[in-house]
């Protein structure tokens, strides 16, 4: 169910493509989702899985060429962006989507002051003047829980803490007041003190400016933490969508159930042997024509490995590519539902 | 796994009062490891935790002798480590080995897996010509790779597989103690249960001895039998995994344990998280007192002054806190 009033962001198909010496890697290979207002989205998916591409496409940060866009439509707030010159992509960009990412050492400029990289986007977007701007950034810098603003901001980003550069970056992403915030594996690089501190903020920040947030990322306690709803992304297909909920206690992917099942908890007491997904992802240069998971999931048919499953609808909001779910595939048993319950 | 009786067992490895300093320039000096103390009994694989800039590679490659020791001593099966000479060097690193957490830049991009794992069989001549052969194809496979790969080049692997042969390398001159820094954080989550699960198998197997450093605290309790908690260069506390778990004493564990997602969104919900104040403080020229004192909501006049020693505090349970009786 699409309620087109809350509707802000749109995805629908997109493939993105990288050409390189050895061939065309297909990153992303027709990806559809929707993000709502004031909600947060998480993309989970191991890493080369196509999820920091999608977002990236998004924001149109893919380096063109080798990479390009090659089908499939980005509506954002009614506007089609894969449509737009990179002049209008300039307005977009940092004004109504502002992005976070994995690494504060290095995606901040290390030869200008932390401040005036917060005042470059007010600067360009709201027309406000240097000191506006410099005010703006100092309240900017204590919303985001630095002390003493008035010194910091004139500071270079060599002098803070890894957890404080994550907390700048932050600032420079919502100095707009952006809509949408993507947040790229916005605590992988952080430990997890610092990583709690981080979240608690973009939850903070959220309920204040009603910004809508997809969530990149690996972990899934994190995921459990924060989101709302949840895609799950392999080898650069969306094979699970759904509310946080319907995701943790009733997945439907065979692949969902592996990652589920991988990670140790840390309230479980009994010392059970961890199920791992045996082998490895395929190779995205040429990518099965079935279903990606086919070769390591343990209840693949001979379908599986022919066409890539349609999609079947599990509720309202829950969404899962997978040949099991047809009438005639045999009945598998849940193992997360089932662990839940036992 | 946890469950086996280590009651018997002997100490493997002893560390006294172990520092390591490292010079900073302009007369600083930089305390990574600051008088530690702690056993691992023969076949018990030991967690070490905390966040990053702890001192816990440190403790791991001081052990190894990557480092040489400021100050305290290593004994290892009676002999004290940083005491050897040259000659009994050699027969000390037969016997303890390292994993290292980057599968990408810990093999040489130069060598084949073949003369990789080899090398250490040739360094301490071990096996010769066609029996050496033969021991690289049974380690390919014990590691859960095969003989065909034996002639190809890291860049061909992928980071699980590289980690794969970094643990083929180690077991190779069947060592009895294996440091594992971090060995898994530069893998995925569907990889890391398959890497975690053969130590475990390989531990059963050979009755290693494990020094388990990682900053996932899930991930060591589920390999560990007891568990060392490290802050700024001291151990705060030290225990049996799941007494760690259920019942932690030291405000830093407690703030640790509970800024851990839990990947249940019904249990999130309701968790109350003790959100830890401010960064990790610099270990250069750290003030005198409790080395957590300037994040702890507990912290009084005594944890100022006198720096807390590691107690136990119930059999097994060791605590370095003032206010912890």
């Amino acid at each position: 169910m699409v309620d087109k009033n809350r509707v802000l962001l749109e995805v629908n198909n997109l493939k993105v493509s990288f050409d390189t010496y050895a061939g065309e890697v297909q990153a992303v290979r027709g990806v559809t989702f929707h993000v709502n207002k004031g909600e947060t989205l998480a993309i989970v998916g191991e890493s080369g899985c196509g999820k920091s591409v999608t977002s990236q496409s998004i924001m149109k940060l893919i380096p063109m060429p080798p990479g390009r866009i090659k089908e499939g439509s980005i509506k954002f707030d009614g506007r089609e962006l894969t449509k737009l010159t990179d002049k209008q992509m300039e307005s977009v960009r940092g004004s109504e989507i502002g992005m976070i990412f994995q690494d504060p050492m290095t995606s901040l400029n290390p030869t200008m002051k932390v401040g005036k990289q917060i005042m470059e986007g007010l600067i360009k977007h709201q027309k406000l003047n240097k000191k506006e701007a410099k005010e703006k950034a100092i309240e900017m810098l204590k919303l985001v829980g630095i002390p003493t603003p008035e010194k910091r901001v004139d500071q270079y980003p060599h002098e803070f803490s890894g957890g404080m550069r994550q907390r700048a970056m932050i600032a420079i992403a919502l100095a707009c007041n952006p809509k949408l915030l993507i947040a790229d594996e916005p605590t992988t690089a952080l430990d997890v003190t610092i990583q709690a501190q981080i979240l608690d903020l973009m939850r903070d920040l959220q309920e204040k400016l009603d910004t809508a947030i997809i969530l990149i990322t690996h972990d899934l306690g994190v995921v459990a933490d924060i989101a709302n709803r949840v895609a799950v992304m392999y080898a650069g297909v969306i094979v699970e969508t759904g509310t946080l909920d319907e995701i943790f206690y009733n997945p439907q992917h065979p692949y969902t159930w592996g990652l589920l099942q991988s990670v140790p908890r840390l309230d479980t007491k009994n010392k059970e042997r961890l199920v791992p997904i045996e082998g490895t992802p395929p190779d995205l240069f040429s990518p099965p024509k079935g279903c990606p998971f086919a070769a390591r999931c343990e209840h693949a048919m001979r379908i599986c490995k022919e066409e890539f499953p349609e999609k079947t609808q599990v509720s309202d909001n829950h969404y899962v590519h997978c040949w099991l779910q047809h009438e005639m595939a045999p009945k598998v048993e849940n193992p997360v539902a089932e662990r839940r319950e036992g | 796994m946890a469950t086996k009786d280590l009651s018997n067992a002997k100490d493997l490895i002893q560390v006294k009062n172990l520092k390591k300093y490292f010079n900073v320039g302009r007369g600083s000096v930089l305390k990574a490891v600051d008088d530690i103390s702690f056993s691992i009994k023969e076949g018990e694989t030991l967690g070490l935790v905390g966040e990053s800039g702890c001192g816990k590679s440190t403790t791991g490659r001081t052990i190894i002798r990557l480092y040489e020791a400021t100050g305290g001593e290593v004994i290892f099966d009676g002999m004290n480590v940083h005491k050897l000479n040259k000659k009994e060097m050699k027969k000390y690193t037969r016997e303890a080995q390292m994993i290292f957490q980057d599968p990408y830049a810990s093999l040489n991009p130069r060598m084949t897996v073949a003369d990789i794992i080899g090398e250490g069989i040739d360094i301490h001549g071990l096996y010769k010509g066609k029996e050496r052969q033969k021991r690289i194809y049974e380690l390919l496979e014990i590691v859960g790779l095969n003989r065909e790969h034996a002639n190809r080049f890291p860049h061909e692997f992928s980071g699980g597989q590289r980690q794969r042969i970094g643990i083929a390398r180690a077991l190779a001159i069947e060592p009895k103690f294996i440091v594992c820094d971090e060995p898994i954080s530069a893998l995925d989550v569907s990889i890391q249960a398959q890497v975690v699960n053969l130590l475990i198998d390989l531990q059963k197997e050979f009755g290693l001895t494990y020094l388990f450093i990682a900053h996932d605290l899930s991930m060591v309790k589920h390999i560990s039998d007891r568990i060392a908690v490290m802050y700024l260069g001291s151990i705060m506390e030290l225990t049996e995994s799941h007494e760690l778990y259920e019942n932690p004493l030291h405000p830093y564990t407690k703030a640790l344990l509970s800024a851990i997602p839990i990947p249940d969104p019904e249990v999130e919900r309701n968790r109350k998280r003790i959100i830890l104040e401010g960064d990790v403080p610099s270990p250069i020229d750290p003030p005198p007192g409790c080395k957590f004192q300037s994040r702890c909501n507990m912290c009084d006049d005594i944890c100022r002054k006198e720096t807390p020693k590691l107690k136990e505090v119930k059999p097994g349970h060791f605590v370095a806190c003032h206010k912890v009786k």
